[in-house]
């Protein structure tokens, strides 16, 4: 900040606190009235003497109280500097300064950019004692965000619409059913976790000061919560029960075809973030995160119940197909900066703010439009027609879209409505080929 | 019964911010705004280990003051002081020490409730340490004019 800039803001102040270190050696304070002339910032005389042969400092504050809650509108402004004095005062030479103002840096982000401080002192503090003091979290709420659970939703509605396509193809067994979901969802968390892994080791996560919910990573390991080794470790189980379990489908079903897709969506989704290929740096995570959420999910799921693959299920999986790959979308815009700066090329990187918002909405109109083409043509039966119930919740993400592009923590909203676009429109298909069997 | 005169108490148990002073490596003056938390003894304020300069600075001197200035932020209350003493640094577990003063910042900051339900979503900051001050000399503006004199006390005015 220029020096006129920060006079311009400390002209914002109603009054403001000197310090300097008394000849005690205890810090000395008095509030002081000041103005802004010009270029200077003045201090008026105080009761008590200013020193005028050391340095002081002096901090501007403000809240605004707001009773049975607490305050808001936290802001401040720490100046040092040297005092001249003059007739009825004194001159501030400015030297530095320092502060914080929750409308310009939002509390979250301050926050995060004060993650290495924090990693400083809880390492000198391990360092002392000669134990290790690291910050803690409940074994749920760490299992929940290290694998970002919730996200898991992803799988079932793929798999439950493969699973919907196989019954109304008259084919259906609940433990090849059960045994696929907990399948899926162990590759999906291998997947997450591998993908905080990544994102760690090239300094993506560190770099996005902008965390959300949805977006930046589960922040474990910038947070000293869960260490690396331990996120990989929890990957590497991941990848190992999904795996196996879906080894034990391909001998039980014989499907070679199933053992192709499977081998498939490991591929993908390990390479999705880890060199070589880092396909999401490469601008490809949404076509990556399509193909393994859609056809690979979709299609594997309706293998396992028949043993063999057919296009009714791979039309149906196109429509999650693109809004998955539009969670990952939508969800990149808040990550550009953190993302740009470690070379990872996601779409909103390399597009524009109306690029990207016109596409999104493009792409989502599209995946409706494939129900209705897959219906004409007798792929879809008639009742998934009722996904397009879902229709309402694409324009309500794409005026978020518009209107919250570069402010990440109102997009949240948006990032969760878009989650539910995909979960809603997912579990309509599904209800309608539930209605399809029924009659 | 506390020695600190009643217009400063007062003070103490409004504010809702203070200033507090430390003393950094280079022996200068460093202000931060806090919460002061008043148990009628001792000044209590808590820091995130985010934002621990301040405690760090605080080991290496433990001389410090805290002001406390902004009527807005004292219930309108006119008066304006500033409080000497020396501080100490409570963390024996950064985790849940500090809740030793959640009562004291409950009464002054009702949300904190709500942000504590949630420390999952910020759990670096609620790894905390206390910062517990011993008053040893308080200056007060009764009026609030900073231009005029003020008035002082000490601990060493009230033991002789």
């Amino acid at each position: 900040m220029s020096e006129s800039a920060l006079l311009q803001q400390l002209s914002t102040y109603t009054h403001l606190v000197v310090s300097w270190i008394g000849d005690d050696g205890y810090p000395v304070q008095t509030p002081a009235n000041f103005h802004i002339d010009g270029e200077n910032l003045r201090i008026r005389r105080t009761g008590l003497v200013l020193p005028t042969d050391r340095t002081v400092n002096i901090i501007a504050s403000h809240i605004r109280p707001q009773p049975g809650y607490g305050y808001d509108q936290r802001r401040y402004l720490s100046v040092w500097g040297t005092l001249a004095p003059e007739a009825d005062g004194f001159i501030v030479n400015v030297q530095r300064h320092w502060g914080w103002d929750e409308e310009i840096t939002p509390f979250p982000e301050y926050v995060e950019r004060s993650n290495p401080q924090a990693k400083h002192y809880l390492d000198e503090l391990s360092r002392e004692r000669g134990v290790e003091i690291k910050p803690r979290l409940s074994a749920f709420w760490t299992f929940l965000l290290a694998t970002r659970l919730p996200f898991l939703t992803a799988t079932l509605v793929s798999i439950l619409l493969g699973i919907a396509v196989a019954g109304y193809d008259g084919q259906f067994n609940l433990w090849f059913a059960f045994v696929t979901f907990v399948a899926g969802a162990a590759i999906h968390i291998g997947l997450n976790v591998a993908n905080d892994v990544f994102d760690g080791l090239s300094g993506a996560d560190e770099a996005n000061f902008r965390p959300t919910q949805y977006s930046g990573g589960s922040r474990v390991i910038q947070r000293g919560i869960v260490p690396l080794s331990r996120m990989v470790a929890i990957s590497a189980t991941g990848y190992l029960v999904g795996s196996a379990l879906g080894i034990y489908l391909v001998i039980e079903t014989g499907s070679w075809e199933l053992l192709a897709l499977g081998l498939a969506g490991v591929f993908l989704s390990v390479f999705y973030t880890a060199p070589p290929l880092r396909l999401v740096h490469r601008g490809l995570g949404e076509l990556t995160t399509a193909l393994g959420f859609g056809p690979i999910m979709v299609l594997g799921a309706y293998a396992v119940q028949t043993g063999e693959l057919a296009w009714e299920p791979f039309v149906a999986s196109i429509p999650v197909a693109i809004l998955i790959a539009l969670i990952l979308y939508v969800n990149e815009i808040p990550d550009r900066p953190g993302d740009a700066a470690v070379g990872k090329r996601t779409l909103p990187v390399r597009w524009s703010r109306e690029a990207v918002t016109q596409a999104f909405l493009i792409a989502a109109l599209a995946a409706f439009a494939v129900i209705v083409g897959g219906v004409i043509g007798g792929a879809l039966p008639l009742p998934t027609l009722i996904a397009l119930l879902a229709v309402p919740l694409v324009f309500q993400v794409y005026s978020g879209i518009q209107k919250f592009y570069n402010s990440p923590y109102e997009l949240m909203a948006t990032m969760g409505k878009n989650v539910q676009l995909h979960l809603v429109t997912g579990l309509l298909l599904f209800a309608g080929y539930l209605i399809a069997v029924a009659v | 019964m506390s020695w600190i005169p009643a217009p400063v108490t007062e003070l103490l148990d409004k504010a809702l911010v203070s200033e507090l002073t430390v003393i950094n490596y280079k022996g200068e003056p460093t202000t931060h705004p806090l919460i002061p938390l008043w148990d009628g003894e001792l000044i209590y304020m808590t820091s995130a280990v985010l934002f621990s300069r301040k405690l760090e600075f605080i080991k290496q001197n433990p001389r410090v003051a805290v002001a406390i200035t902004d009527p807005v932020a004292c219930d309108s209350l006119p008066g304006r002081c500033s409080i000497r003493g020396d501080a100490r640094i409570i963390e024996d577990d950064p985790h849940t020490t500090w809740e030793q003063v959640l009562p004291l910042w409950r009464a002054k900051e009702p949300a904190i409730d709500l942000f504590v339900s949630k420390r999952f979503a910020f759990p670096l900051f609620f790894e905390r340490s206390i910062i517990e001050i011993t008053p040893r000399k308080v200056t007060w503006w009764e009026d609030g004019r900073p231009e005029s004199e003020p008035r002082a006390a000490s601990t060493e005015e009230v033991s002789s």
